[in-house]
């Protein structure tokens, strides 16, 4: 009985350690001083204001394109990727999946710099493209990553009984296997969204003048002090968020939706 | 994927796959993985004239690179030990409550990633300042103030925040993959509860140890942002003086060659990786 008590009391206590930034964050897009240090009493005039903001508005646009770009490139790579490492022998295997590990293993930081060093060199323009290659660069190694342990519980012969059946190559592909590696596809696109979403360190290596994601933004205002706005936006982005969670895991569950639960466990990052 | 099957069956895909299959990944990482990687040793290991020279390799013997290098890898070790400490005991709970709550629980360490990374560090800017959040409730409880900001206990503080899901997330992986009987038959031959932990459970994580510890170190010993926003930019990273090299003074060579050191030690901890946990099982979290 203590003993549960205890690992209670743990538990909520690294969670709200977890989220107390968060919470912090919600409560000052309410605030009406402008200040972060002090309480001006209760508004809603950032959430107005946010929308009157061209640059931040540009820069949601950029970020959430680039999110959404990057993961669409990097699944359909990763995918591809994924099942050809798998036909492939063990040697060759071994030689991708240690290309595939130096963006998860290396530290962002040089990654972002080695980009850097590429594209000064071939003499890019710094700009959206530089960091949208960036991200899909960072983000494939996710979705291989997903898509790996569902082809290894993929039983081959289903495969072969298709073809037997008649089926074309083709259409057993994608009539028999996807389905199976859907829910690993699914996964690392949410990943590969919420990476490129959250990062800031390659961005700010890749990036050019003018160019904004939020990240790049909010670290140019660090030493001004951060605008209310961003604060309403971010808690906007994370309310909605976890309303989008709760629903999916709230709604009745089509079979599919529930191998999804089952995978995510090996794969999430 | 143990390691018998992998023996049996070199898993041959039944659909067609050609060479051809594998081209776009493989141009993609040479491109933009390997060749820029090559790069940082090109320029690591020549001087502005294009000779060659570990001049830039070397720099780190200086005061000052030298100290930001001790300095980043104190914090980071210092860290990367108070995330082990902090998510064992957290991850042991959790692998209790059983697998339907598995997709929860992960859910519940990466839904903070949905709010700005940097906007969730300077929080704590918020919550630590002498007048702040959590100096307000130690002075309403009557308890001494709490003045770390701008030192490096708060850089390790922001560390620990950032990372701790990264140590989290391997080892309740590794604790669950753990066959409850092997626990029970430790039990039945005699062994207590201690006795339990130190010769079956901890050994049998371990793969999730060594996979939470290198996702934890590196970035804390390469940061640059957490030292600048909570460290009051007076304390200089490695990481630091390696951005500062890039996007302030230029010197492209001299930042190249003092990476080459920091990536030395990444390689070292790969390697440990590699041969603690032969399967990848931890890397994959």
């Amino acid at each position: 009985m203590i003993k549960t008590t205890a690992q209670k009391i743990y538990t909520a206590l690294i969670f709200i350690f977890l989220y107390a930034p968060i919470a912090t964050l919600i409560v000052l897009s309410f605030n009406a001083s402008k200040t972060r240090a002090k309480w001006g009493g209760f508004t809603v005039k950032w959430y107005a204001a946010l929308f009157d903001n061209a640059d931040i508005m540009q820069a949601l646009y950029n970020t959430l394109a680039i999110a959404l770009l990057s993961a669409i490139f990097a699944t359909l790579i990763g995918t591809v990727a994924a099942l050809s490492i798998q036909g492939m022998k063990k040697r060759s295997r071994a030689i991708l999946i240690s290309i595939t590990n130096i963006p998860m293993l290396n530290a962002e930081i040089v990654t972002g710099i080695s980009l850097m060093l590429l594209f000064l060199t071939v003499g890019a323009r710094f700009g959206f493209g530089t960091i949208l290659l960036s991200h899909i660069t960072f983000n494939i190694p996710y979705v291989i990553l997903s898509v790996m342990p569902r082809l290894k519980q993929l039983n081959p012969s289903v495969y072969e009984a298709a073809l037997d059946l008649g089926a074309s190559p083709w259409r057993a592909f994608f009539k028999v296997v996807f389905p199976e590696l859907l829910p690993g596809v699914l996964s690392g696109f949410l990943m590969a969204f919420t990476m490129s979403l959250d990062d800031f360190i390659i961005t700010h290596f890749t990036k050019g003048p003018g160019v904004d994601t939020l990240s790049t933004k909010i670290y140019t205002e660090v030493k001004k002090g951060i605008k209310p706005e961003m604060y309403a936006l971010s808690t906007l982005i994370f309310v909605t968020v976890l309303v989008l969670l709760l629903l999916v895991n709230k709604a009745p569950r089509p079979k599919e939706k529930q191998t999804l639960q089952g995978t995510k466990k090996g794969t999430a990052k | 994927m143990n390691k018998s099957s992998k023996k049996t069956a070199v898993p041959r895909t039944p659909w067609p796959t050609g060479r051809y299959m594998a081209a776009p990944y493989l141009l993609w990482s040479a491109a933009f993985i390997l060749i820029p990687l090559a790069m940082i040793f090109y320029y690591g290991l020549t001087d502005k004239s294009g000779a060659f020279t570990l001049e830039n390799v070397l720099s780190i013997g200086t005061p000052q690179h030298a100290k930001a290098l001790l300095i980043a890898l104190l914090l980071s070790l210092v860290s990367t030990l108070i995330c082990l400490l902090l998510a064992y005991p957290l991850a042991m709970i959790l692998a209790r409550r059983g697998i339907s709550q598995h997709s929860f629980i992960v859910l519940l360490f990466i839904l903070p990633m949905w709010m700005n990374f940097l906007l969730r560090t300077l929080a704590w800017q918020t919550l630590l300042e002498k007048t702040g959040v959590i100096n307000s409730v130690l002075s309403f409880l009557g308890l001494p103030a709490l003045n770390i900001i701008n030192t490096p206990a708060a850089i390790i503080l922001g560390m620990v925040y950032n990372f701790l899901p990264f140590m989290v997330l391997p080892l309740y992986n590794a604790l669950t993959k753990i066959d409850g009987n092997v626990v029970n038959a430790a039990h039945d031959l005699g062994a207590n509860g201690v006795q339990t932990f130190f010769r079956v459970i901890f050994p049998l994580s371990l793969p999730g140890v060594i996979s939470g510890i290198t996702m934890v170190f590196v970035p804390a010993l390469t940061t640059f942002v957490i030292s600048n926003l909570l460290g009051g930019s007076k304390i200089l990273l490695i990481g630091n003086v390696i951005e500062q090299e890039f996007t302030q003074a230029s010197n492209w060579h001299l930042g190249s060659g003092l990476s080459i050191v920091l990536m030395a030690f990444i390689l070292v901890n790969m390697l440990l990786t590699a041969i603690f946990d032969k399967n990848g099982e931890g890397t994959s979290l």
